[in-house]
């Protein structure tokens, strides 16, 4: 029940960036000026906060998808989609304490 | 009908036929599922392929500008992994806002709006997406050369 919930809202939130990211991308066919100052809010440290919460909707909703996807087609799924469950939980805790260090060191300490 | 008692209800017998109400033409709510799930497991390639190179590779988010662009959709390759996943990852979110939209809008007039407004901000997105990527300029004449790739001045 939760896991669906979650991931409903991690979809919609994802879409939503995805709208924009899709404009803020398109300023490329306006000028390299107006691109680069649309990315350089992406640069901000809360942008980059920002950022690592939109990874973490984006692997969440991608291992979970995984997981439904075996409730779906394999035979065994819906006996296991519990313990998958913490299978996701786990590959999320992994996947994020591999992205988020990296991230957050470029996002406080790099730069221009 | 009267509304005394001796009004008998009319109710349909036990052993009339039981039919089933038609709500949707063929089988698009089918195709619909499986498409979630096969352009789910294609996405999750493309956006954590996307995700490591723009973010996790070199400087990662501060990496990115112009020259950056430019450099990757010089490749067909990445021309061609955006469009998919632009085309991919449009109809997956736009087919599942419906879903929810479809769940929890219950009149009618709310649902068609929700929904018209869903299919204009997709055919805005995506025809704009798909014309950025078939028509990127890297070199745009006039620009500040340090702006742009190295292979413009070469």
């Amino acid at each position: 029940m939760w896991s669906w919930v979650a991931h409903r809202v991690t979809g919609v939130l994802i879409f939503f960036f995805l709208l924009v990211h899709v404009l803020d991308t398109a300023l490329v066919r306006v000028s390299p000026e107006a691109y680069n100052a649309a990315i350089g809010t992406y640069q901000t440290p809360i942008m980059g906060l920002g950022e690592a919460g939109l990874v973490a909707a984006i692997v969440f909703h991608a291992f979970n998808g995984i997981r439904i996807l075996l409730v779906d087609f394999w035979a065994q799924g819906p006996r296991y989609q519990k313990v998958m469950l913490w299978v996701v939980v786990g590959l999320f805790v992994v996947t994020m304490a591999g992205f988020l260090p990296r991230h957050l060191v470029n996002v406080f300490t790099g730069g221009h | 009908m009267t509304h005394g008692t001796a009004a008998v209800a009319k109710v349909d017998s036990p052993r009339s036929p039981y039919a089933r109400r038609k709500t949707t033409r063929g089988n698009y709510e089918l195709y619909s599922w499986v498409f979630m799930r096969a352009s789910g497991v294609v996405l999750l390639v493309l956006i954590f392929g996307h995700l490591f190179v723009n973010l996790m590779v070199g400087e990662g988010v501060h990496a990115i500008d112009f020259g950056f662009v430019a450099g990757k959709w010089a490749s067909p390759m990445w021309q061609v992994w955006d469009l998919l996943m632009l085309w991919l990852a449009m109809i997956h979110g736009t087919n599942g806002v419906r879903t929810i939209i479809n769940d929890y809008a219950t009149r009618d007039v709310t649902r068609g709006v929700l929904k018209g407004l869903l299919y204009l901000a997709f055919a805005v997105v995506v025809v704009l997406g798909t014309l950025v990527i078939f028509t990127f300029d890297a070199c745009p004449p006039g620009s500040p050369a340090e702006l742009l790739p190295s292979f413009c001045t070469a």
